[in-house]
């Protein structure tokens, strides 16, 4: 190897190793590394890239069903949805370059979790995003939200997958730590799914896609550190998307898949060609050798080095059977994107690269995998919260003043600003468009067939009680799915955290994860693929814990979705589940007290699965076809979301009991759903609900033009005003 | 009716027009390939939407410049019906079928949501489906949705009839509150001097069964099969 640059701590420690892991290093190599080596270690041992503060806790959550095809540790998981379909997805998040160019860092991530899943052979059939910015009154936040949401649609808009959902939040622990979460849901024939496992010694490794440039080298090493105040100067490493590009990759893939030709496939995403060929080889256990002088590259003079690590887009590597490369290469020649050998597998075990016909790095697989380092860093509980009573917290003057003010108010106002700048119509197959409480669409080939799919966490609860938290993001996340009347089958999580080397952060994620893998048990929704993403502190400030789980379930029968809009007046309007009047950590005790305060509300497992069970068996029967889950801002918020959506009024009547009215109206106990059903069929339905043991409240009728509470009256219009105009007024009524 | 649609690469909603026209016909539309210099004997050319050629340079200018469309433009010429929609009607007013520009949306932003949607002709082969003054609910989702030609070409489209829709508020009226792009005279789709060509900025293709929330679309294509031998 020519002119050996000298590896001193100080280049150590820029690539964000320890003196400990570097020793490990040296031990594995046997001698000092070429920068180009180190790089490679450095990424490939990134928290990013080895989850090395995450693994010993993430193998807590179950991962297996009956239906699961492929769990977590390929580029997306697969389950299984009958008639010979798979449905293929995962969750990933780029939450450090969208903070430093929200465009950009946005756009890639969604073009990122697209390839991840087109990778596996699946077609992208929705996008779904997660969101969380600081408070709207940070000067930084609309730049953030503007860029972010153009970004979004920019590259989803333009791949032609319509993005269906999501959710929006703001809170000022995300001042200088914003999170963008992508999920991507696609669609495969289950004997046409790919996988990254490289194999045949002497085939031909392939580089397909756009070319390569000096752009986002070292993003996974950013992605795993956290942010200071001159973090904005590493603006150099957020890559630049090419969405274009991505949909001739897409149709290039997909069309080379539906041939015989295929040995491994996998895209390059973190670390680009670094992660992508070691992951190809230590899959397969082999070893392989790349001449990087044949990498199609858009800058001239770059290195080993900067080869290797660049994380350019819409890049694939893969492993072809050496008879069709012929047939392969005139069909990204047809999609005129390049089409490279760049090359071959060996029995070598190594990973072996030349450059300018010298060997720029030579080094084993395996342990580059194996050895990555693994911590079990410390932890401690956060401490339990005192248990609010509804009676201790002073009621409003006026619940429908409240009630106006809350639904306007920055977590509960109308997301409509949000979503109209994606394309939510493209394929044809939406039958739910953004705004209820899944999203849902169709699966192209089976009548009736539809996949529903939802993103959820409640931050304020996990921060308050991680475990209870945790399990809360899962539930909401199997309700949501429940609610349009669909099977919840399996999630995608993606894990939001502050610096792992804090114990109380440590604590956090430990015991979300705990809540977590308890509802994915007592529901059958277990985790089949997702991301961690660390470090998500500015100046040893930490977001709130953000475990963002993205859910998908099965529709047989699309014609008996449910939705949130009352369809009708003179409708009975029923409540599933226990109303207690739980404020603490409600979104009514923040907007009209100014307090986050108190333990979130407790989930009880066995009945959210009874309580939804039954109301699925409801829907699916046709004996409901108006159902809303009951969370954020409790049941008034959810009745009024109700009136909105469907432009009718509803007449409700207080309850007798000790709960106070507005404990009972804004409190955000769990396990609740609102369906609303013929008045004749009332009693008939809350005999089920009593014999299947789901308590149930009838609380009024629909009609009218507004939502009457105990003989006071509020108008829909005022209400929709309210509603709609946060977001509008915040981004300068553009 | 035979049919075809041309596809380019970052065309993405072909299938969508596809399923419509399958609707409508009771058979497929032959999908071409914008490499292709010859076009196939067929009654009607639809250019879909999407995002050809990524939007680079301006919306439509690459794939109007295309073999494919050299092609299209020389049958429309001789009285062949061809729709374009969204990035379509991008294409072919770059091309030269239809008068005037798509600029980006007066608000710079992208669009999908339904708007409402006033018939102003019933007398073309697109529209003869529907009654004068008929108020229609079809989505839009565009960032180049602007319309803008100069006031003599304007009250030439006029007094010729040649404005096919335009965006309305309830009960037809004509309000800039109703109107997603800001689009001249509340323009949304135009029909050339033979009124062979049509090109229009909302997707009917995306509204043509009760899933999609309105099945006002349908009668676009059925207008097409009825009257284009």
């Amino acid at each position: 190897m020519s002119v050996q640059t000298k590896i001193t701590p100080e280049i150590v420690a820029e690539h964000g190793l320890s003196a400990d892991e570097y020793k490990l290093v040296l031990e594995i190599m046997g001698r000092e590394p070429s920068m180009t080596e180190l790089g490679i270690f450095s990424v490939m041992w990134s928290e990013h890239c080895s989850y090395k503060s995450s693994r010993v806790h993430l193998k807590k959550l179950p991962t297996k069903a009956p239906w699961v095809i492929q769990g977590p540790g390929e580029n997306a998981g697969v389950i299984d949805i009958g008639d010979g379909q798979a449905a293929i997805f995962k969750m990933e998040s780029h939450n450090h370059p969208s903070f430093i160019e929200p465009y950009q860092g946005a756009a890639t991530g969604v073009g990122g979790i697209m390839r991840d899943v087109f990778t596996m052979g699946a077609r992208p059939i929705a996008n779904l995003n997660a969101l969380r910015f600081g408070e709207p009154t940070d000067p930084k936040t609309r730049h953030l939200i503007s860029g972010v949401v153009a970004g979004i649609g920019g590259y989803g808009n333009c791949m032609g997958v319509p993005t269906v959902g999501g959710e929006v939040n703001f809170h000022a622990s995300y001042n200088g730590n914003i999170l963008v979460n992508a999920m991507t849901v696609g669609l495969a024939d289950t004997d046409k799914i790919f996988y990254s496992a490289a194999a045949g010694i002497g085939n031909p490794v392939i580089y397909v896609g756009a070319k390569t440039g000096r752009d986002g080298i070292h993003g996974a090493t950013m992605a795993s550190a956290e942010f200071t105040e001159d973090s904005e100067e590493k603006r150099p490493t957020v890559q630049v998307g090419d969405p274009f590009t991505e949909k001739l990759l897409l149709e290039a893939c997909l069309e080379l898949m539906a041939t015989d030709a295929i040995v491994a496939i996998q895209d390059m995403g973190a670390a680009g060609l670094t992660s992508s060929s070691v992951e190809m080889s230590s899959k397969g256990g082999l070893g392989i050798e790349l001449d990087l002088d044949k990498v199609p590259v858009r800058e001239t003079r770059m290195t080993a080095y900067e080869i290797m690590l660049s994380e350019s887009q819409e890049r694939m590597l893969m492993v072809l059977k050496p008879a069709a490369m012929e047939k392969a290469r005139a069909i990204f020649t047809k999609w005129e994107l390049d089409f490279a050998v760049i090359g071959v597998l060996t029995d070598t075990g190594h990973l072996v690269l030349k450059k300018d016909g010298e060997v720029a790095a030579d080094m084993p697989v395996a342990p580059l995998v194996d050895k990555a380092p693994v911590y079990e860093r410390p932890w401690i509980p956060t401490p339990a919260q005192p248990v609010i009573d509804a009676k201790d917290v002073p009621a409003p003057n006026d619940l429908l003043c409240a009630l106006k003010s809350m639904i306007g108010s920055p977590d509960l106002a109308s997301r409509r600003w949000v979503w109209e700048q994606y394309d939510h119509l493209v394929m044809g197959q939406t039958a739910q468009r953004p705004g209820g409480d899944s999203a849902v669409v169709r699966v192209p080939g089976v009548p009736g067939k539809a996949l529903a799919m939802s993103s959820d966490c409640t931050p304020r609860y996990v921060f308050a009680d991680p475990k209870q938290g945790g399990a809360q993001a899962v539930a909401e996340s199997w309700r949501n799915i429940t609610a349009v009347g669909a099977t919840p089958l399996a999630i995608t999580d993606n894990m939001n955290f502050g610096n792992p080397q804090r114990p109380e952060i440590m604590g956090q994620f430990a015991l979300s994860i705990e809540g977590m893998a308890d509802a994915c048990r007592a529901l059958d929704y277990p985790v089949i693929s997702g991301n961690v993403s660390l470090y998500n502190e500015t100046n040893g400030k930490g977001i709130l814990p953000t475990p963002t789980i993205g859910g998908v379930g099965l529709m047989k029968n699309v014609d008996r979705m449910a939705t949130v809009a009352f369809k009708q007046a003179g409708e009975a309007v029923l409540v599933l589940g226990e109303s207690k009047g739980w404020l603490g950590q409600s979104i009514f005790l923040r907007e009209t007290q100014g307090k986050e305060e108190g333990a979130p509300p407790p989930v009880d497992l066995a009945a959210e699965r009874r309580h939804g069970d039954f109301v699925r068996g409801l829907i699916v029967a046709g004996d409901v076809v108006t159902c809303h889950d009951v969370s954020d801002g409790g049941l008034l918020v959810a009745l009024t979301e109700m009136a909105m959506a469907g432009n009718v009024g509803v007449k409700l009547t207080t309850p007798q009991s000790d709960v106070p009215s507005h404990g009972y109206w804004f409190g955000e106990d769990q396990a609740r759903y609102v369906i609303t059903v013929p008045a004749a069929n009332a009693a008939a339905i809350d005999a089920k609900a009593k014999a299947a043991g789901v308590p149930v409240s009838r609380v009024g009728e629909t009609g009218g033009d507004a939502v009457v509470l105990d003989g006071r009256k509020m108008p829909i219009s005022d209400l929709r005003q309210s509603h709609e105009a946060f977001l509008p007024t915040l981004m300068g009524a553009a | 009716m035979k049919a075809a649609i041309v596809v380019f690469p970052g065309s993405n909603r072909e299938n969508d027009a596809k399923a419509a026209l399958t609707q409508a016909m009771g058979s497929e539309p032959v999908m071409v390939w914008h490499r292709d210099t010859s076009l196939p004997k067929v009654d009607l050319v639809l250019v879909p939407g999407g995002f050809s050629y990524g939007d680079y340079l301006r919306c439509g200018a690459i794939a109007a410049n295309s073999p494919v469309l050299r092609e299209v433009k020389a049958r429309a010429e001789q009285g062949m019906a061809v729709i374009g929609v969204c990035n379509g009607f991008q294409i072919i007013t770059e091309a030269g079928l239809l008068p005037g520009v798509l600029l980006r949306n007066a608000n710079l932003k992208f669009v999908c949501r339904n708007v409402g949607l006033r018939v102003e002709t019933s007398n073309s082969r697109f529209t003869s489906g529907y009654k004068k003054g008929q108020v229609l609910s079809i989505p839009v989702a565009h960032h180049d949705g602007n319309y803008f030609a100069d006031a003599r070409t304007l009250d030439e489209l006029e007094a010729e009839d040649r404005i096919a829709f335009r965006y309305c508020g309830p009960e037809g009226r004509l309000d800039s509150n109703y109107n997603p792009n800001g689009s001249t005279r509340h323009i949304a789709g135009i029909l050339n001097k033979k009124r062979n060509v049509l090109g229009l900025m909302p997707h009917p293709e995306n509204a043509i069964e009760p899933l999609h929330g309105s099945t006002d679309g349908k009668a676009l294509f059925h207008s097409l099969v009825e009257t284009v031998s």
